[in-house]
């Protein structure tokens, strides 16, 4: 993969508004954003109601994402653009979720929605009504894909990347600070993870660093190039920004971003459990 | 109103401030409350920390611990950041100047 294949810039994007064969879509954490504006044509997914099953934690399974992907007027063909607010997290997830049932054609608009509003780009509240399509999903690519007990078992084994921010790692703070504190779960990392937090692969405006600049800070970090990888957060959106990372721009092989992340793994009985800034 | 800090920001229900550490503020550019802003919260070694949107009045809140934290604002009308210490758990307010 080359940065090409995976991040469009917000100059091509507003070039390409409304070309036919491209679809625009935003996922943010705040579900309301894009009701206020957005860019011209996108149509807006919920990662809330339409990333996850309704019922069990778990993302949306292959008929679910067929479901979603044909009322959103996504075809097997299409071009899909993912943007979205904070960073592009939860565009990242879609992202990762996209490349996770075999759509071929997926990027993200570098900066997603900040640099999109910090350059005052045009947005629109004028809401996009899809025409359906009768999108096929592929049988989900679970070699992008960590479950918690591969977890376990990496431990000391893998490298092991916890992007969350340093007093999440530690356990001094259990959510980022934007959100209420609290959890049920128990506080801290899991064994021999290394704390790169997903913020020092951006820049302030958003974007993506360079190759260069991103190599390098996994390599400062000790990361190990010869060893399988899992990237996991609090809830796995944060994770999906790295595994973009890791997997897409820097083109690493076997790197898994764990979607269960801390909300899973904190709330284990018996799992080991470390507290600190770790190694 | 005499020129009180705004006390109007409203906490999600249940927040105990006297456990929770709250950092609020605005974002301001020549006095004016500058709406959408993107405030930065960054630790105390300059390390980010979180990110939220500036509210249409400018306002912003973080559920933060005690600590020296900055907080950063980009925006439209410019860029700014200030530092607040939060000593203990409660509500601690700032203003961001940007320009």
């Amino acid at each position: 993969m080359s940065r090409q294949d995976v991040l469009v810039t917000a100059d091509w994007a507003e070039k390409n508004l409304g070309t036919e064969g491209i679809v625009f879509l935003e996922v943010d954490e705040d579900t309301t954003a894009y009701d206020g504006g957005h860019l011209p044509g996108a149509i807006k997914v919920n990662w809330t109601t339409e990333l996850q099953d309704p019922v069990r934690r778990d993302i949306v399974n292959k008929e679910q994402f067929e479901q979603l992907l044909s009322a959103k007027g996504v075809g097997n063909d299409d071009a899909v653009v993912l943007y979205g607010g904070n960073n592009n997290w939860f565009a990242a997830y879609a992202y990762w979720q996209f490349k996770l049932y075999g759509h071929r054609d997926v990027k993200l608009l570098d900066g997603g929605r900040k640099k999109w509003e910090l350059d005052g780009r045009p947005l629109t509240s004028d809401v996009t009504e899809p025409t359906a399509t009768s999108y096929t999903a592929q049988e989900p690519d679970n070699s992008i894909r960590a479950f918690r007990d591969e977890v376990v078992e990496a431990i000391g084994g893998k490298n092991l990347i916890d992007v969350r921010s340093p007093d999440e790692f530690s356990g001094k703070i259990l959510a980022p600070a934007h959100l209420p504190q609290e959890q049920s779960q128990r506080p801290g990392h899991i064994p021999s993870a290394i704390n790169i937090p997903w913020s020092k692969a951006a820049n302030e405006d958003g974007t993506f660093k360079s190759d260069d600049e991103l190599k390098k800070l996994y390599d400062d970090a000790g990361y190990n190039e010869n060893l399988s990888t899992i990237a996991y957060c609090r809830i796995g959106e944060r994770s999906s920004h790295t595994w973009v990372v890791l997997h897409e721009l820097l083109g690493y092989d076997d790197v898994k971003n764990y979607d269960g992340s801390w909300t899973e793994y904190g709330s284990l009985i018996g799992v080991p459990i470390e507290l600190g800034t770790g190694r | 109103m005499c020129g009180a800090p705004d006390q109007a920001v409203a906490l999600p229900p249940g927040t105990d401030l006297t456990k929770e550490t709250v950092l609020t503020g605005r974002v301001l550019a020549d006095g004016q409350p500058v709406a959408g802003a993107f405030v930065r919260l960054l630790d105390g070694t300059g390390e980010f920390t979180a990110e939220v949107v500036a509210s249409a009045s400018g306002n912003f809140r973080f559920f933060a611990a005690p600590g020296t934290w900055t907080l950063r604002a980009l925006s439209r009308s410019g860029n700014g950041e200030t530092v607040v210490s939060a000593d203990g758990p409660g509500l601690h307010q700032a203003e961001v100047a940007v320009a």
